[in-house]
């Protein structure tokens, strides 16, 4: 791996595009692209929050949910883009993984003396605990499964995360006594940790930090924005760290060798093992780095809040992080990073928002059913409707993401940056001159 | 019906033989265990009975559900993740009517067409159950099934017939997005409160009824009562399962069926129309879903959005475990599933039956990926 060229510039454009950005490298216009939608964005957000009168402090603590969720998402679904995008493992467990990440850091961390107790070591530790565990049950759950089919697997790893949830969930398993201590899952209601965004609170102590943090909060107090929504962001920018590191290891993973052996097996898995490639070692490999850092995701996710509980993990998760892959385009880590923050910012909060503006010019009192809103509608009162519409919001939510899905599949399954074709092969034998000079030589 | 036969199966004992024969070792243990706790009378017999019991009517409306999605597997080649909200589907639409018959002069129009979302006219009061209208549930039944039908149709015209070729992942991610849409649109209109929607089900001793036709029971049975809900289910599953048989076995619709899911390049030389097959694909297996969904808030007498989505996973298990593609197998599966969930209950606590259930269903995928009864290959 370390003996791979430093490629990560200048390899994934398609000729077309070459032209039009011939002497920019490609992280830059990645990072370029990835600003421009973000700060896009959020200049609409916030001129059509302040123009309908949503106010500044919602308006903002809005804006940092939608970075919040971008930055979680963007976290699984890069760790997903490595299973289905670059290997074409079609993995819908992903709920489970991140379970099992975040309950073995709950257990991990939680206070001795709590109920269920834990073993009270320091985050960190946790941390990384959740990460292995993570690991390890993808190693168990790979080794047999990835002899299946492809929509096998698929029912095989959504399996195995209902199994997880379920028996996180089971009364036999909530509290268990070892010694004098009762350990355990705690069934329905979880267990109770100290959050990781105490890191923020600890960052705060640094030196530097520290400093620019005590500004942070003073500027926020002078045009009006509540510490809570500061602290939420500096949790926040600590997450967005995170993203980026996840982006730059999975870049480096995409682009040498062991990259190319991935995108040959989603390719043409019998075409690489002719190759002599160890595919099977390849996929198991690659299986368990994507659930440690899916465990990874999930404790920064879930592991902000201070209780875990098996409800976080419905399978729904799972398709809600799909959704964003296949909106940002599968196979493309600034697609990842797009595609979560459109899925955080328009498909998930962005009815939210809606709502915030129809509440705050409106006086919409919605009625009980959609019964007495449909016949108000029949009389020429549209007002119970609307109300009904903003009150069943997050029903809605998921028709549109349901739909958007749908719509994806028929027109664009690449997704938004589907375009882009990132070359399997270390040199882009398709701008190779015609001009026969014996060849160059490979890698 | 089985043309698979031909198969060298004892040349050599693969892995797969090899776990085939440690489940039925395990099985073969725990039935053992199961004789012994009922000689120790640790295990009363009639427990064991109602367990059993259950486990059938489980796999009555799970086999229902099955046929369809293991139709939809082998003839449109995808896992069909919409499929659960076709159950669903059938459940509201189905009691909708109900109520709106059943209820006429008794309740208001709008709890009735809303299935009481807020909290109006009471099941009982509206009469909701077999003995008291028969006719109304039974009209229930076949408009579940005709609007869950047509659903499944418009769902085909918009989505899955522009992705005929596009293989079955994208199908199978469309099919969730479909699942997404179908389900909470019915959320939208119908919220997303559980709720009962049934009256309690008459349960007259088994022996009254047996003695209308002037037959007389054992003493053990005749003291049982029956419940009237469930025993419909049992008759109305029953029954359509027959039918699907006969359909499949004696009609030559049935025949390219059966051709298409089982070479589907072959059953095209052939000339089978395939838009027809597909077509009567998604009524069978649609009718029988909204059926299923309808019979199933019969039983249990609640009502909630989730109903399918839920059960889905059972009935990829039961799918699966009767090879993917057979619709003897599904039921098979089904019946194996039914008895899993129900007869676990005898070792473990009740909320660790479904993980049997699924542990059971990933041994099969990994180790017999064409099902339990592998061989076996006709629809």
């Amino acid at each position: 791996m370390s003996e791979a060229p430093d490629s990560n510039d200048g390899v994934a454009e398609t000729p077309g595009e070459r032209s039009e950005a011939t002497e920019r490298p490609q992280w830059l216009s990645d990072l370029l692209l990835i600003g421009g939608i973000v700060a896009a964005t959020y200049a609409a957000f916030g001129v059509i929050g302040l123009l309908t009168g949503v106010g500044l402090n919602e308006t903002v603590g809005f804006m940092r949910q939608v970075t919040f969720f971008a930055a979680v998402y963007a976290l699984v679904v890069l760790a997903l883009n490595l299973h289905w995008g670059y290997t074409g493992l079609f993995n819908i467990g992903v709920a489970g993984f991140m379970a099992v990440g975040v309950y073995t850091m709950a257990f991990l961390t939680a206070s001795p003396d709590g109920s269920p107790a834990g073993l009270g070591l320091p985050i960190p530790i946790g941390v990384v605990g959740g990460m292995i565990a993570a690991g390890l049950v993808g190693l168990i759950a790979a080794l047999p499964a990835l002899r299946v089919r492809a929509d096998y697997f698929a029912i095989v790893t959504l399996g195995l995360s209902e199994i997880i949830r379920l028996s996180l969930l089971s009364g036999s398993l909530r509290s268990v006594e070892i010694g004098d201590t009762e350990y355990g899952t705690g069934g329905g209601s979880g267990i109770s940790y100290t959050p990781v965004d105490s890191v923020v609170p600890w960052l705060l102590e640094r030196p530097v930090i520290g400093f620019a943090g005590d500004q942070l909060y003073a500027i926020g107090r002078m045009v009006g924005i509540q510490s809570s929504i500061i602290d939420g962001g500096l949790y926040t920018g600590v997450l967005i760290l995170f993203v980026i590191t996840f982006y730059l290891l999975l870049t480096r993973i995409a682009y040498s060798p062991f990259g190319r052996v991935l995108k040959a097996i989603r390719e043409d898995e019998l075409a690489a093992r002719s190759l002599g490639k160890n595919t099977d070692r390849v996929k198991i490999t690659v299986f368990v780095v994507g659930c440690a850092l899916m465990g990874l995701a999930g404790i920064l996710w879930m592991g902000s809040q201070s209780r875990v509980n098996p409800d976080s993990f419905m399978p729904i998760v799972t398709f809600y992080i799909f959704v964003a892959l296949i909106v940002g385009g599968s196979g493309s880590n600034t697609g990842s990073i797009v595609g979560a923050f459109a899925f955080a910012a328009f498909l998930w909060q962005g009815p939210r928002f809606i709502r915030a503006i129809v509440r705050a010019n409106v006086d919409v009192r919605p009625p009980q059913t959609i019964y007495d809103a449909v016949v108000a509608l029949g009389s020429g009162d549209p007002l119970p409707f609307v109300g009904y519409v903003i009150g069943t919001l997050d029903e809605l939510r998921f028709v549109l993401v349901g739909v958007v899905l749908i719509l994806l599949m028929i027109w664009k399954p690449d997704g938004l940056l589907g375009h882009r074709k990132e070359l399997a092969a270390a040199t882009d034998i398709t701008r190779r001159p015609t001009a026969t000079d014996g060849g160059e030589p490979d890698e | 019906m089985s043309t698979g036969n031909g198969r060298d199966r004892l040349s050599n004992l693969t892995a797969q033989e090899a776990v085939g024969g440690i489940l039925l070792l395990g099985i073969g243990i725990l039935a053992l265990d199961l004789i012994r706790l009922i000689l120790l009378n640790e295990l009363p017999f009639g427990r064991l009975l109602s367990y059993t019991w259950n486990g059938i009517v489980d796999s009555l409306y799970i086999g229902l559900a099955a046929i369809g999605l293991s139709m939809t597997y082998s003839i449109l080649r995808f896992a069909n993740f919409s499929h659960g909200d076709l159950i669903t589907t059938g459940a509201f639409s189905g009691w909708t009517v109900a109520y709106l018959i059943g209820g006429i002069g008794v309740a208001d129009l709008s709890s009735r067409l809303l299935l009481r979302a807020d909290g109006g006219a009471q099941p009982g009061a509206v009469g909701m159950d077999v003995l008291s209208a028969p006719l109304t549930i039974v009209l229930g039944l076949i408009v579940a099934a005709l609007v869950t039908i047509l659903v499944a149709l418009l769902i085909d015209r918009l989505v899955y017939r522009r992705l005929r070729d596009a293989g079955g992942i994208p199908l199978l991610i469309a099919s969730v997005g479909v699942a997404l849409a179908l389900r909470y649109l019915i959320a939208f209109v119908y919220t997303t409160d559980t709720r009962i929607v049934v009256a309690s089900p008459p349960q007259p001793e088994l022996a009254e009824l047996v003695a209308i036709v002037g037959l007389e029971l054992p003493a053990f049975l005749a003291e049982r009562t029956i419940n009237l809900h469930e025993a419909t289910l049992v008759i109305s599953a029953l029954a359509l399962i027959v039918g699907v048989h006969l359909l499949l076995q004696y009609t030559k619709l049935g025949k390219s069926m059966r051709a298409m899911s089982d070479n589907k390049d072959l059953a095209l030389i052939t000339g089978i129309p395939t838009e027809r097959v597909i077509f009567a694909t998604w009524v069978i297996g649609s009718g029988l879903a909204g059926v299923a969904g309808y019979l199933i808030v019969l039983d249990r007498g609640q009502i909630t959005i989730n109903l399918g989505w839920f059960l889905l996973l059972l009935i990829f298990a039961a799918v699966i475990l009767g090879g993917i593609g057979s619709i003897y197998g599904a039921l098979a599966g089904s019946l194996v599933i039914g008895l899993t969930i129900n007869l676990s209950l005898v070792w473990i606590p009740s909320d660790l039956n479904e993980i049997a259930a699924f542990t059971l269903m990933i041994i099969v995928l990994i180790f017999r990926p064409d099902g339990l009864f592998s061989g076996v290959e006709t629809a």
